[in-house]
C-alpha cells in the first residue's frame, strides 16, 4: 500500500541546511495501521508532510527518496496530479487544529468543500453529509455545530471536526498527527475504534503519530521509533512493548507513570526521564545520535553510526520496517533489557 | 435555576492556618454563558452552558486536577480564573478578594501573579517574534531583569529548565515542533515567577519522556516556590501522579470532587469510572474491558432534564430524569463530594 523509501527532507535555516529526517523507510499494508513514537522534534510530522508534500515552499524540500502509494511513486509526481492525491486518496489530521482550519469560514463550510472535492453531490447533500461526519466524532448539537467558527469550539472539538474533513472523503491512507492528544479519553476510544471500523470497511491504511504509548498498544499493529530525524527501532506493536531492543525506546517506556490502578504511593515523587537533550540538527555528532544519552554507550557508539538492521531470527525478505520484522540501530541491541518489573506475570 | 446575588456569597474567612492550606483562589456559583447565534437555527435567547455554577477551591501550593470530556468547560473555567473571559455570574475569589467585578486595570497587578500555559501551543505565541523575544517581553513587562545580559542569561536559563537549547532562542515558533513549541509557551509562563498557574493540556503535545521531564519541573516549581496548579489534562495517568485533589467536570458542572486518592481508588460518579474505564493500557498485551458511553454526546445549549447525565447513565434511576442532583458529600466529612442520585458507594 504505502512504501517510503530512505525519504531525507532537508530545512533551510539560520545554522544552515539541516536534515529533518535522514533516510527514513518503512511499509504500511492495506488496512493496517503503523504508529510513529519519538521525541518531540525527532521529525514525525516532517514524515508525513513530505508524504503528502505539504513542505512549507522554499525552505523544506525533500532531498532524496521515494514514496509509493499503490504502486504510484508521488515524490516526482507533478503537483496538479498530487492535488488529486491529497483530495481523493491520502486525508491527513494535522497535529495542530488551528494551522489548518481557516477562522474565517464555519466548520460546515469546510467539511463541505472536503466532501465536494471528492464526490459529485449537491450543496445541501454536502450539507447533510457535514452533519453525518460531525455527528460520528462525536461533536453535540451537530446541526448547530456545524455552522460554528473555529473559535467557538473547545480544542477537542476542533480536532474532531478536523478528523471529520480527513474522514469525509473516504481516504485509503491516513495520516493521523496526534489525533486525539485534544480528546478525552472516552471520545479517543471512540474516535479510535471509528477508525477501526473504516479500516475494516474501506480497507483503509493509517499511519498514526502519537505520544501516547497506550493508543500505540492498543490501536497500532506495527510501530517505528524515531530518534533525531532517524528511525532507531521498529517491530511488530507485541515485540516492541515486551523487549524493546534499542535504549532510546526502553527509556521512552520507563518514563511512564507507573503505577496501573488503585491507591498511589508512589504519587508526587519524580518520574524517570532520559536525561540530557537531543543533539542539535545543525551539529549532529560523528556516531549515534543517542550516544550521549545513552545508558548503555561503548567507545564505538561515539566513532560511528550503526545502520538499522534486522535482528536475527526473523523474515529474510523484509528490507524496511513495518513488514513484521525487527530493525535496530544499535550496537548493543542485545543487551537491551526491560526490567522485570515490567514483565506481565507482575501484573494482575 | 436560581439566580444567586454575588452580594449574598460570603467571603471565605481567613483561617489563620499555615500558609499551604490557605485558599488561593476559589469560586462561587460561577458561570459561562454563551448565546447561540449566527446560523440558521439561531434563536437569540437560547444560551449555550459551557460553565454552570460551579464551585471549587485551589489552596496555595496544591495541584488541582481538572478532567473531564472533551467540550465540558475545562479551558473556558480556567480562563475565568484568570479574568481571561468575563464570567456571566459567579464569584471569583482570589487571596481573599472577590477578582470577578475588576477592570482590566485593576487587574494588571495581578496577572503577574497568575499565569496560563494554553492548550494550543500555536495560536497562543506571536509568529512574528522570536523565542527570545517572546519569553523577555515577559520578564520586560514585570521589569524582572536588567535588558541584557542578565535578561539573556535568564531566557537561557529558562530554556534550559524547559528542555530546549539555549542557542535555538533566535529561531521563530514555526521553526519548532508542536512540542517544542509548547515547551516556549511553559518558559514563558515560569518567566514571572507567579503563584497560580493554569495548565491547560500543558504536555499532551510533549512525548512520554519531556512529559516526565515537565512533570518534574512543575513538582520541583511547587516543592520550591509553593505554586499552586490547576492541572486541566486527559492524561488520567499524570493527573493521578500530580494532583493533591481531582475534580471531574461533565457538561459544563463539577459532578465529583475528591483527594486524588479516593478519586481513583473508589470513584462515585458513573462518569467518572466510565473516564477511569477508558483509559488506553500500554501494554499491548493486557485484555482491556472498556465501558464505551452509549448515546449521543448531550448538548450544552439544551442539556436534558434533571442529570445531565442521565441519557448515557448505566446507573440511572427515574429520579435522575425529573431532577439534577446536588453536589454533596456522601460520607459526611470525607472531603469527597459527587453531584449523583445513585453514586456507586463501596460497602
Ligand atoms: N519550517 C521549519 N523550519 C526549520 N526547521 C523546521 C521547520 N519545521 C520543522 N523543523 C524542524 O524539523 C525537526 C522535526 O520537526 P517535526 O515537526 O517533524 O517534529 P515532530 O517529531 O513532529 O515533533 P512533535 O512531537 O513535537 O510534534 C525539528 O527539529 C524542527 O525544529
Ligand atoms: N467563544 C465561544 N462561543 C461560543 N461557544 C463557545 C465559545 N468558547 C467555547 N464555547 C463552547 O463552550 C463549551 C466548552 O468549551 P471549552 O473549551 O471550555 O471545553 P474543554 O472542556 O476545554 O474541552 P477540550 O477538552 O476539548 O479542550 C463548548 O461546547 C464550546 O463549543
Ligand atoms: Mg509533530
Ligand atoms: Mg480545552
Amino acid at each position: 500500500m504505502l512504501d517510503v523509501r530512505g525519504l531525507t527532507t532537508t530545512f533551510e535555516t539560520q545554522e544552515g541546511l539541516l536534515r529533518a529526517i535522514d533516510d527514513v523507510s518503512f511499509h504500511v499494508p492495506e488496512g493496517k495501521t503503523l504508529g510513529i513514537v519519538g521525541e518531540s522534534g525527532c521529525g514525525k510530522s516532517v514524515t508525513a508532510l513530505s508524504i503528502l508534500r505539504l513542505l512549507p515552499d522554499g525552505v523544506g524540500a525533500i532531498e532524496k527518496g521515494s514514496v509509493m502509494l499503490s504502486g504510484k511513486e508521488l515524490v516526482t509526481l507533478p503537483e496538479r496530479e498530487m492535488r488529486d492525491v491529497r483530495g481523493n486518496d491520502i486525508s491527513m489530521i494535522f497535529q495542530e487544529p488551528m494551522t489548518s482550519l481557516n477562522p474565517v469560514y464555519t466548520v460546515g463550510a469546510q467539511i463541505e468543500e472536503a466532501v465536494a472535492l471528492h464526490q459529485n453531490v449537491s450543496r445541501k447533500q454536502a450539507r447533510a453529509r457535514a452533519i453525518e461526519m460531525l455527528r460520528l466524532v462525536g461533536i453535540h448539537s451537530p446541526e448547530e455545530n456545524v455552522d460554528a467558527y473555529p473559535h467557538q469550539l473547545s480544542g477537542g472539538m476542533r480536532q474532531r471536526v478536523m478528523i471529520a474533513m480527513a474522514l469525509a472523503c473516504e481516504p485509503r491512507l491516513l495520516l493521523a498527527d496526534e489525533p486525539t492528544t485534544a480528546l478525552d479519553v472516552t471520545i479517543q476510544a471512540q474516535i479510535l475504534e471509528l477508525l477501526q471500523s473504516l479500516q475494516t470497511k474501506l480497507g483503509m491504511s493509517t499511519v498514526l503519530i502519537t505520544h501516547d504509548l497506550g493508543v500505540v498498544a492498543e490501536y497500532t499493529h506495527h510501530v517505528v521509533v524515531m530518534y533525531a530525524g532517524r528511525v532507531v527501532e521498529s517491530a511488530p506493536v507485541k515485540d516492541l512493548f515486551r523487549a524493546p531492543k534499542h535504549p532510546y525506546t526502553l527509556g521512552l517506556l520507563e518514563s511512564l507513570p507507573v503505577h496501573v490502578e488503585g491507591p498511589t504511593p508512589t504519587r508526587r515523587t519524580r518520574l524517570r526521564t532520559i536525561e540530557g537533550i537531543v543533539p542539535d540538527l545543525a551539529k549532529l555528532p560523528p556516531g549515534c545520535r543517542f550516544a550521549e544519552r545513552c545508558p548503555l554507550v561503548i567507545d564505538r557508539c561515539r566513532e560511528s553510526e550503526p545502520a538499522l538492521e534486522r535482528l536475527a531470527g526473523d523474515g529474510e525478505d523484509d528490507d524496511i520496517p513495518g513488514m513484521g520484522s525487527r530493525f535496530s540501530r544499535c550496537y548493543r541491541a542485545a543487551d537491551v533489557e526491560r526490567p522485570s518489573r515490567f514483565a506481565r506475570e507482575d501484573r494482575t | 435555576m436560581t439566580e444567586p446575588t454575588r452580594a449574598a456569597a460570603p467571603t471565605p474567612a481567613q483561617k489563620p492556618e499555615d500558609d499551604k492550606r490557605r485558599t488561593l483562589v476559589a469560586t462561587e456559583h460561577l458561570s459561562k454563558y454563551y448565546p447561540v447565534g449566527g446560523g440558521l437555527f439561531s434563536r437569540s435567547d437560547r444560551l449555550l452552558r459551557a460553565v454552570d455554577d460551579v464551585n471549587i477551591r485551589v489552596r496555595r501550593g496544591e495541584t488541582l486536577g481538572l478532567v473531564g470530556e472533551s467540550g465540558c468547560g475545562k479551558s473556558t473555567l480556567g480562563r475565568l480564573l484568570l479574568r481571561l473571559l468575563e464570567p456571566t455570574y459567579g464569584r471569583i475569589v482570589y487571596d481573599g478578594k472577590d477578582i470577578a467585578p475588576l477592570g482590566q486595570a485593576q487587574l494588571r497587578p495581578l496577572r503577574r501573579k497568575m499565569q496560563i500555559i494554553f492548550q494550543d501551543p500555536y495560536s497562543s505565541l506571536n509568529p512574528r517574534m522570536t523565542v527570545r523575544e517572546i519569553v523577555a517581553e515577559a520578564i520586560r513587562i514585570h521589569s524582572l531583569a536588567a535588558r541584557g545580559t542578565e535578561e539573556e542569561g535568564m531566557v537561557s536559563d529558562l530554556l534550559k529548565k524547559v528542555g530546549l537549547r539555549p542557542e535555538h532562542m533566535n529561531r521563530y515558533p514555526h521553526e519548532f515542533s508542536g512540542g517544542q513549541r509548547q515547551r516556549v509557551g511553559i518558559a514563558r509562563a515560569l518567566a514571572v515567577q507567579p503563584e497560580f498557574i493554569v495548565c491547560d493540556e500543558p504536555i499532551s503535545a510533549l512525548d512520554v519522556s519531556i512529559q516526565a521531564q515537565i512533570v518534574n519541573l512543575l513538582l520541583d516549581l511547587q516543592d520550591e516556590l509553593g505554586v499552586a496548579f490547576l492541572f486541566i489534562s486527559h492524561d488520567l495517568k499524570v493527573v493521578q501522579h500530580i494532583s493533591h485533589r481531582v475534580a471531574v467536570m461533565y457538561l459544563g458542572h463539577v459532578v465529583e470532587q475528591a483527594s486524588v486518592e479516593k478519586l481513583y481508588a473508589s470513584p462515585m460518579h458513573p462518569y467518572t469510572r466510565a473516564l477511569l474505564g477508558s483509559s488506553p493500557v500500554p501494554d499491548p498485551e493486557r485484555k482491556r474491558l472498556r465501558v464505551l458511553l452509549e448515546g449521543d454526546v448531550p448538548s450544552p445549549i439544551d442539556p436534558p432534564p434533571g442529570c445531565s447525565f442521565h441519557p448515557r447513565c448505566p446507573r440511572a434511576i427515574s429520579q435522575c430524569k425529573k431532577e439534577a442532583p446536588p453536589f454533596a458529600e456522601v460520607h459526611l466529612g470525607s472531603g469527597h463530594k459527587v453531584a449523583c442520585w445513585n453514586p456507586h458507594v463501596e460497602e
